[in-house]
């Protein structure tokens, strides 16, 4: 309500705003996964699923149940949600939730690529990914003989391509590290559409930029990370960060000079919003990092849903979603291993 | 292009701006750029009877449009949160009914400005200044709840909206937010009172 949206925007956002809002509403509570913590087997999980929002897709699944099953029946239910309100979808929310989606895209294309070049099954690569991000022609990824044939004949049509255009000649495909070309591409697309936001102007860009600004910062600490020890350069890392954020650009100068854990330290602390994180992280943890980045991430979305009409719920929502089926997958895999003691370390709690 | 530096209501503004400018340079005689005096005279000639007519259609134009775009701000919301939350629809219709009472001040008001359109005989053509002072508080009543009742809607429509949202997700919130549409349905109220009082002491068949 920044500016006059709320004026305007219930014309043609208004219901679908709602029905994110009740999504959101059915979405898993600390009563929820303290009922999932006490399972003792998967029938178990799957019998206290049955009495949330996931009842439709896994009250008919026959016993013997796989973590497997559990989780791509409830990614089903946030696919099939997220098709709905797409399929409702006027122009510019359509294309903000086009937008939400094209990090799977980066994903799916990444990995079909990469399976192709170790020569799987084209069909098991498809199982694999994720359905959020497919688009048509995916299937002929595999059928690409190298990167120029790649681009030409299957990524020209679709959404993910001003982003291989930008910054990859065809020569630069063949040699590049699987990784990094992954990395550049989703850099790409957040800097793109942090730029669409910006232009949606209002309610929208405030809140999509600060939730696209921690993306941002957080894929830097990761690629940072990641890279320590690698042959990675300086400025090729450099090159991998994105345009924005609270990071940009003093941030990431120090970043790409980092070259261990407390030196990357030093550089985030100097930011206050990520000073918070690193302090509760003892001297020498890197392990927890990932977990205390999934709740800042977690916290940010819920405080999206303070504002009303906005487009930032809809990202929001799909951000929660998944975090709920990391959870449930974690939890699923404690129990399924009998490995109950440290099954509260891995939930993040959303409310 | 669009929403950067040209906001859409410039498309409206610009050339009624140009239009009236040239309007009144255009007009009268040649010796003065603009000529007020005439221009004062074009406007002290105008019928009492449009402005009264005007007052008329707006106190009910615009109470409508704020009260539609009450309901439709609160409905579409109403409506995509009750497929989750059908408990909420019955409560809810309170905010449209708050909405729809803003119109129906307006149509109140309208309806006891126009008893007040009398026929009068000009006396050697001229009206008195009783007649343009009714003329004149029948478009001021008509303007002030007209636009009194416009934000008015909107303003319900609106709050209305956030208090279906947070009722689905939180039913004891509904009481504490209908307080806030009470307060906010009270300023269409005032427009209607003071609208009553600036044209109910006026009337075409008056003296002075």
């Amino acid at each position: 309500m920044w500016g006059w949206e709320q004026l305007y925007f219930n014309i043609k956002d208004g219901f679908l705003e709602a029905i994110v809002r009740g999504h959101r509403g059915g979405l898993l509570t600390v009563p929820d996964y303290n009922n999932l913590t006490q399972c003792e087997a998967l029938d178990d999980i799957k019998l206290n699923l049955t009495a949330t929002d996931y009842g439709a897709y896994l009250a008919n699944e026959a016993s013997p149940l796989y973590t497997s099953t559990i989780v791509d029946k409830c990614t089903q239910k946030l696919v099939d949600d997220w098709n709905n309100m797409r399929c409702q979808a006027d122009e510019t929310l359509a294309k903000f939730l086009d937008f939400c989606t094209y990090g799977h895209m980066i994903d799916n294309v990444v990995l079909i690529v990469t399976g192709t070049l170790h020569e799987r099954d084209v069909q098991e690569l498809l199982d694999k990914c994720h359905p959020l991000g497919m688009f048509d022609s995916i299937a002929t990824l595999a059928v690409a003989a190298n990167m120029r044939e790649l681009y030409r004949l299957v990524l020209v049509d679709t959404p993910l391509a001003p982003y291989f255009s930008e910054n990859l000649t065809h020569e630069d495909l063949d040699e590049m590290n699987i990784e990094i070309m992954r990395n550049t591409l989703y850099k790409a697309y957040l800097d793109d559409f942090a730029a669409f936001c910006g232009k949606l102007g209002g309610t929208t860009a405030e809140v999509m930029s600060d939730l696209l600004a921690f993306e941002a910062d957080r894929r830097a600490l990761n690629i940072t990370l990641n890279s320590i020890g690698t042959e990675l350069t300086r400025d090729d890392r450099k090159k991998l960060y994105s345009n924005f954020g609270l990071l940009y650009p003093h941030g990431h100068n120090e970043l790409s000079i980092a070259e261990d854990f407390d030196q990357i330290r030093a550089a985030m602390e100097k930011v206050p919003a990520y000073a918070n994180v690193f302090n509760k992280l003892g001297y020498g943890e890197a392990q927890m990092l990932d977990k205390l980045l999934y709740e800042e991430e977690v916290k940010r979305c819920c405080a999206c849903f303070e504002q009303q009409f906005h487009y930032g719920v809809f990202y929001a929502y799909m951000k929660l979603r998944e975090q709920e089926i990391r959870n449930i997958m974690w939890v699923s895999e404690c129990v399924a291993q009998d490995q109950k003691a440290r099954i509260n370390d891995g939930i993040v709690f959303l409310f | 292009m669009e929403g950067t530096l040209l906001h859409p209501g410039f498309f409206l503004l610009a050339p009624l701006a140009i239009a009236s400018f040239c309007f009144m340079v255009g007009v009268g005689s040649s010796d003065r750029f603009i000529d007020w005096p005439y221009l004062w005279l074009l406007f002290r000639n105008i019928s009492p009877y449009f402005w009264a007519v005007m007052g008329v259609a707006l106190c009910v134009g615009t109470s409508i449009l704020g009260a539609a775009w009450g309901i439709f701000v609160t409905g579409s919301s109403l409506v995509g949160a009750a497929i989750r939350v059908p408990r909420i629809t019955s409560k809810n219709l309170i905010s449209i009914i708050f909405c729809e009472a803003v119109a129906i001040y307006g149509v109140i008001v309208a309806i006891i400005l126009q008893t007040k359109l009398e026929n009068i005989t000009r006396k050697q053509g001229l009206f008195t200044k009783g007649n343009m002072a009714a003329g004149y508080a029948i478009f001021g009543a008509g303007l002030t709840c007209g636009f009194s009742n416009l934000v008015c809607g909107m303003c319900v429509g609106i709050v209305g909206s956030s208090c279906a949202l947070s009722d689905a997700q939180n039913s004891t919130l509904f009481v504490k937010i209908l307080v806030v549409e009470i307060f906010g349905s009270a300023l269409g109220l005032f427009g209607v009172i003071v609208g009553i009082i600036m044209a109910g002491s006026q009337g075409f068949a008056r003296v002075a």
